[in-house]
């Protein structure tokens, strides 16, 4: 035991540049490339160019863009869900739309925006830049990746157009109500999503294997697993997730649809509908929540890791200063992403249990609140005598941090089994999952734009029309989702199409429903104005100087900016240290880029990474 | 590397991560395409897995019998029905072609063509009379009555979870066979030897694709002796 604390003393005292290295002609070495330089795939028409693209910059920008329409489409379903339960009177929805709305823009939101513009969007833009790699490992196939995700969006959209519409069986399509007639959309639409979903699962796939490859086995010279920038660890591990998650969701989509199409009994129980005696039997509705959930709650940490992990390089980035305990950051990474496989039935509390069921997921949800708050600290402390700018994307950090823990403290009441069983079903359960995995991820996704959006266009987005955005979207949405808790906590239901005056609501409520939905139209408003400063800064913006923020990381290191096809030029780049060298004693810039080489920042106090 | 490098490595436990996590690459030496086909094997266990549990749990709550297996799988022989002989014969040929397969792998990085070509192409019979024998089962259970949402023997399920289970992995075996017929044929013409460029990807062939390919075969394989032990012996 002492021998590996004086080892660690001394592994902490052993400063890169100290002074009998200086004379050493290996100060710059790196070990030797261990391949040959990637082969690269030239475009040389106008459609293999810009749209089957097979360069992972192109192919993460129209993931990006691709999951943002259909987003708009999923932000638009929920001003009209809010406009039918703050004005009933109205009369713009029937009962079944509202439900095929709200399926619409639950599984939209999870599926279609976060997954697809974490992983496809970020994950191919920044991956390959990050790791110092041309590309990703396999080209073809990230093409392919890319052109099944628009398919699976197209099935979806389909749905709005065939007879009885899209599914309203809630986003999380629980049989048997899911294929039975009375849903909305129980044969056509129904169909749709799930055949959607599989196509969505397999594009993902072959696009996940990318990022995982090219994680694992395409970094440059001297880039080790733990000279990572936090962003890819997080695209990393939420990809390994889904790697092994979205096969429940596959496998639960096939069965349905067999149930479905068939007719056959997977999921289906002997019924009585409209009178009459189905000819299901034997089936076991249960066995989908736990496919279904299996899937769903990694999905959660599948858009929350990302999230994480960009936050972290944002933070410190934008107050110069080291992250704060970044092993504890990769291994809290790590951890969650292996715990959110033990914690599934959680969301079934209410579904019939063993108590001793119960109380196992009890426990292992309340586990993961450990690393998680060991990551709500170390960004705090990171932030801590930092030098904060107050910068966009420093601004929607600090929004997601509080939003974050928010969200999470309403997971520790929902997370106990007894707490849970009186507010599950309540808006309580909406406002956590709103702020936890709705608000939070894409407060780090707007910060992130306008984090990258200089590598991506060349030019720097609005500042005055991003703090306006910030501000109405982070306040705004407080007052969308604290008024919920309260809503939950008096006992209003969830899903209910219609909310009116009844001696079991509390009348305080139905002005509260008014208040929520002109905040949501509000800050959907202030959407628009994101949007327009997204399109009209890609002209009209600002040009952007080369590494605009001071970061460290490789995709600001690159030759052009933005990067060309193959990024690096003629040489790649030789990585000598982590990306979060800010502020270092004796250095004469405040940020030293992980490619720089020891020999030029000689007399700077870097600790070895 | 020098030799203090090489004392300042961490060791026992520690040593894990940070070889895991060692410069430029995690697996040293392996082709990208080989550590590609490991993780999606990987995940396919998983969807395996999600199939064969939900088959236990389906199975465990019908609320009619189970029909009993060895009877609704047997085979007529010489006017005896003979539980399990249909599917042992494919079980061997399926075992067998991964044998052929792994042969193959290792004619090909010998660069021997002309054997690697055949063992490829036997793999590919192999896989093919595997396919046309499940068919034939398909059909001999679909003629006795036995259908995706009911069959006359017990729980509907029964039929639901057969087709479907066998059917997905039926599938994972004819698309090895259609890519097996595919190399057999660019071993021939010898594009591993002249690295001829992919049609759709444009990269050059090597000889470990073979063995890329003939991981997915084994697992395909394994796969089976598993969906052979828990629908044909329980």
């Amino acid at each position: 035991m002492s021998d590996e604390y004086e080892h660690k003393l001394e592994a902490k005292s052993d400063y890169a540049t100290d002074a009998s290295s200086v004379s050493s002609p290996d100060l710059d070495a790196v070990p030797e490339a261990e391949l040959p330089d990637q082969e690269l795939y030239h475009s040389h028409s106008w459609w293999t160019t810009y749209v089957f693209s097979q360069d992972a910059k192109y192919i993460g920008i129209q993931y990006a863009l691709t999951a943002v329409g259909t987003g708009l489409l999923g932000l638009v379903l929920s001003w009209l869900m809010r406009i039918q339960l703050a004005f009933p009177g109205l009369g713009w929805l029937d009962p079944a739309a509202y439900y095929q709305f709200v399926t619409m823009h639950g599984m939209i939101m999870v599926v279609y925006l976060l997954t697809a513009l974490f992983l496809g969007g970020f994950g191919n833009l920044l991956i390959p830049l990050m790791c110092g790699a041309r590309d990703m490992a396999f080209p073809y196939v990230n093409m392919l990746s890319y052109w099944a995700f628009v398919v699976a969006v197209v099935v979806l959209l389909a749905s709005f157009f065939v007879p009885g519409g899209p599914t309203g069986a809630g986003w999380t399509l629980y049989p048997p109500q899911a294929i039975t007639a009375g849903t909305p959309g129980s044969d056509m639409g129904i169909i749709l999503m799930l055949v959607s979903l599989i196509l969505f699962v397999a594009g993902f796939t072959m696009g996940g294997l990318n990022y995982i490859i090219t994680v694992l086995q395409l970094r440059a010279r001297g880039m080790t697993l733990m000279r990572l920038p936090l962003t890819i660890w997080g695209i990393f591990t939420a990809t390994v997730l889904a790697m092994f998650a979205f096969p429940a969701l596959l496998v639960g989509c096939l069965m349905m649809t067999l149930d479905s199409l068939l007719g056959t009994s997977f999921f289906m129980p002997a019924m009585v509908s409209l009178g009459e005696t189905l000819t299901h039997e034997g089936g076991s509705p249960i066995l989908f929540q736990h496919l279904f959930w299996f899937f769903g709650h990694p999905e959660v940490y599948i858009v929350a890791l990302p999230a994480f992990g960009i936050v972290s390089d944002l933070l410190s980035v934008h107050s110069r200063k080291t992250i704060f305990g970044y092993r504890m950051m990769v291994w809290a990474i790590v951890g969650i992403g292996a715990l959110s496989f033990f914690v599934w039935a959680h969301h079934m509390y209410v579904s019939g249990m063993n108590p001793w069921f119960g109380f196992f997921f009890a426990t292992t949800t309340l586990i993961i609140a450990v690393p998680t708050a060991i990551k709500v600290y170390n960004w705090i402390l990171t932030l801590w005598r930092g030098n904060i700018q107050l910068s966009l994307p420093m601004l929607f950090s600090l929004g997601f941090i509080v939003t974050f823990l928010n969200g999470g403290l309403t997971g520790l009441f929902l997370g106990n089994v007894t707490v849970d069983v009186p507010l599950s079903d309540t808006y309580f359960v909406v406002a956590h999952f709103h702020m936890v995995m709705g608000i939070a991820p894409i407060l780090v996704i707007f910060g992130a734009i306008y984090h990258w959006y200089p590598l991506i266009t060349g030019r720097m987005m609005n500042e005055t029309l991003g703090k306006i955005h910030f501000w109405f979207t982070f306040i705004g949405s407080y007052a969308i989702y604290f008024p919920m808790h309260y809503q939950g906590f008096v006992g209003v239901p969830r899903r209910y199409f219609e909310i009116y005056d009844s001696p079991y609501i509390d009348t305080s409520t139905l002005l509260l429903n008014k208040f929520i939905t002109i905040a949501v139209l509000i800050v959907g408003a202030a959407q628009l104005l994101f949007l327009y400063n997204l399109i009209t800064s890609a002209r009209l913006g600002k040009k952007s100087e080369k590494n605009p923020w001071k970061a460290c990381s490789l995709e600001w290191q690159t030759p052009q900016m933005p990067p060309e096809h193959g990024n690096w030029g003629k040489e790649l780049p030789k990585v000598y240290r982590w990306p979060y060298d800010f502020s270092v004693p004796g250095a004469k810039e405040d940020y030293i880029p992980q490619n720089q080489p020891p020999s030029e920042i000689i007399g700077a106090k870097v600790e070895k990474t | 590397m020098s030799d203090s490098s090489f004392q300042n490595l961490p060791k026992g436990w520690k040593s894990v991560p940070s070889d895991l996590g060692s410069d430029q690459t995690a697996f040293k030496g392996v082709q990208w395409g080989k550590a590609m086909m490991w993780i999606f094997l990987l995940s396919d266990t998983f969807i395996f897995s999600c199939f064969l549990i939900s088959y236990m749990k389906g199975r465990a709550s019908t609320v009619v019998d189970w029909p009993n297996t060895s009877e609704v799988f047997s085979l007529d022989f010489m006017g005896v029905p003979v539980p399990l002989l249909l599917i042992a014969i494919m079980t061997f040929v399926l075992i067998t072609s991964s044998g052929t397969m792994a042969l193959a792998v290792k004619y090909g990085y010998e660069k021997n063509k002309k054997m690697c070509g055949w063992f490829i192409f036997a793999t590919a019979i192999g896989g093919l009379t595997f396919v046309g024998m499940q068919a034939y089962e398909w059909s001999k259970l679909i003629h006795e009555g036995v259908r995706p949402w009911s069959n006359p023997f017990g729980a509907g399920q029964f039929g639901s979870y057969f087709f479907m289970i066998t059917g997905f992995h039926g599938t994972h075996v004819s698309i090895g066979v259609i890519f097996l017929f595919i190399f057999a044929r660019k071993v021939f013409r010898g594009d591993f030897d002249t690295g001829r460029r992919g049609f759709f990807t444009t990269m050059k062939s090597d000889y470990v694709s073979i063995e890329i390919l003939g991981l997915y075969w084994h697992f395909v394989d394994l796969v089976w002796v598993f969906i052979f032990a828990f629908f044909y012996l329980w």
